[in-house]
């Protein structure tokens, strides 16, 4: 999905003239930020270490980890969009752990704790992942991703059951 | 002698990171621009030096969290703050449940509803709107959320207009994100 679309939107499903747009059409600030933050997080200019295939793979894996069928199609389709490198793929297998490599251990590891149990997050899991290799600057890189997807999966969650009130 | 904080509190602590803040000296003209430094306010907290290496998301963050928190109409700035509260209990980020519980606290001119929620969490006897939003804000946070048809039919019963459940989504979602950074890239100290 490019940057023009509006991800929360196409997902919940909202109608153009319905009751729920216009309530939404109240905070068009606060949906309009969040798509750029989604372009940002996804697709950025400088990926710095993560490129943007692993991003899309560890945001699917975040889906998965929520249980939101939506969000899952909607990075496996940008994932596809990224050339679907075996790497990346391989990532967003909920069942794979990293295997014999460290680097992609250490991202797996962290995306999955933060996404499911951020209150059990330590020192000692930023640690781990400077200790695999990973830039200071790649870890913040790391936990806006796993935060962000967490709060947009949120915000459409709530929206699908505000579509649900008379 | 600094001593993590482990229990939630409305005494605001010192955030200190694990990773490396930027560097203002060695910042890129875009990271400088995402963390509006000019020469007479060059005062950045290291939370915001930390997010700064990250800057594509940091530009659209900032304005968004004064968006959530702070615009007009809609819930009140009080009750955006029960749902900041009630992610970050859920999240266990102390320091996001303090700075939130106190901005609570001030606004609603209260200290037993943040006590009450500090002790007994859900089940705190606190008035019922503001129940059904805490019971909601709560919900939301689990992974996966935990909030269903009768939480928001709940809160309509309160007298939340669609408006006011619309914000509360925002406020507790977006602290879903600020507590999976806040408590996940640095410790609470006691100030």
């Amino acid at each position: 999905m490019s940057g023009n679309e509006d991800v929360i939107k196409a997902i919940v499903g909202i109608e153009p003239g319905s009751a729920l747009a216009d309530v939404i059409a109240g905070r068009a600030d606060i949906m309009a930020l969040t798509q750029q933050t989604h372009d940002g997080a996804l697709m950025p200019e400088n990926p710095g270490g993560l490129s943007h295939a692993e991003r899309a793979a560890l945001a699917l894996r975040i889906a998965k980890i929520n249980d939101h069928k939506a969000f899952e199609e909607h990075f496996e389709t940008m994932l596809e969009k990224a050339g679907s490198p075996d790497g990346a793929v391989r990532m967003a297998d909920i069942w794979f752990d990293g295997g014999s490599d460290p680097r992609a251990r250490a991202l797996i590891r962290h995306v999955d704790l933060v996404a499911h149990a951020p209150k059990d997050a330590t020192r000692r899991d930023i640690e781990l992942l400077q200790e695999a290799g990973i830039a200071d600057a790649d870890i913040v890189r790391l936990s806006e991703l796993v935060a962000f997807v967490s709060y947009q999966i949120r915000v459409a969650v709530g929206l699908a059951l505000m579509k649900g009130l008379a | 002698m600094s001593k993590i904080v482990h229990d939630f509190t409305t005494d605001i602590p010192v955030w200190k990171p694990y990773v490396t803040p930027l560097d203002l000296a060695e910042a890129s003209a875009d990271q400088l621009e995402a963390l509006k430094v000019t020469p007479s306010n060059n005062k950045v907290s290291d939370y915001v030096l930390v997010l700064a290496h990250d800057v594509e998301t940091l530009k659209h963050r900032s304005p968004l969290f004064n968006a959530v928190m702070y615009n007009r109409d809609g819930l009140s700035r009080a009750e955006r703050e029960l749902g900041a509260v009630g992610a970050s209990i859920v999240n266990r980020c102390i320091y996001c449940a303090a700075v939130h519980a106190s901005r609570y606290n001030q606004l609603a001119k209260d200290k037993y509803v943040i006590a009450a929620v500090f002790a007994d969490g859900v089940d705190a006897e606190i008035a019922p709107r503001l129940k059904a939003i805490l019971n909601f804000a709560v919900k939301l946070s689990k992974c996966p959320s935990e909030a269903d048809a009768d939480d928001m039919a709940a809160l309509m019963s309160a007298g939340l207009g669609k408006d006011e459940i619309l914000d509360l989504i925002l406020s507790t979602s977006l602290f879903g994100w600020a507590n999976r950074l806040m408590h996940t890239l640095g410790e609470p100290i006691a100030g």
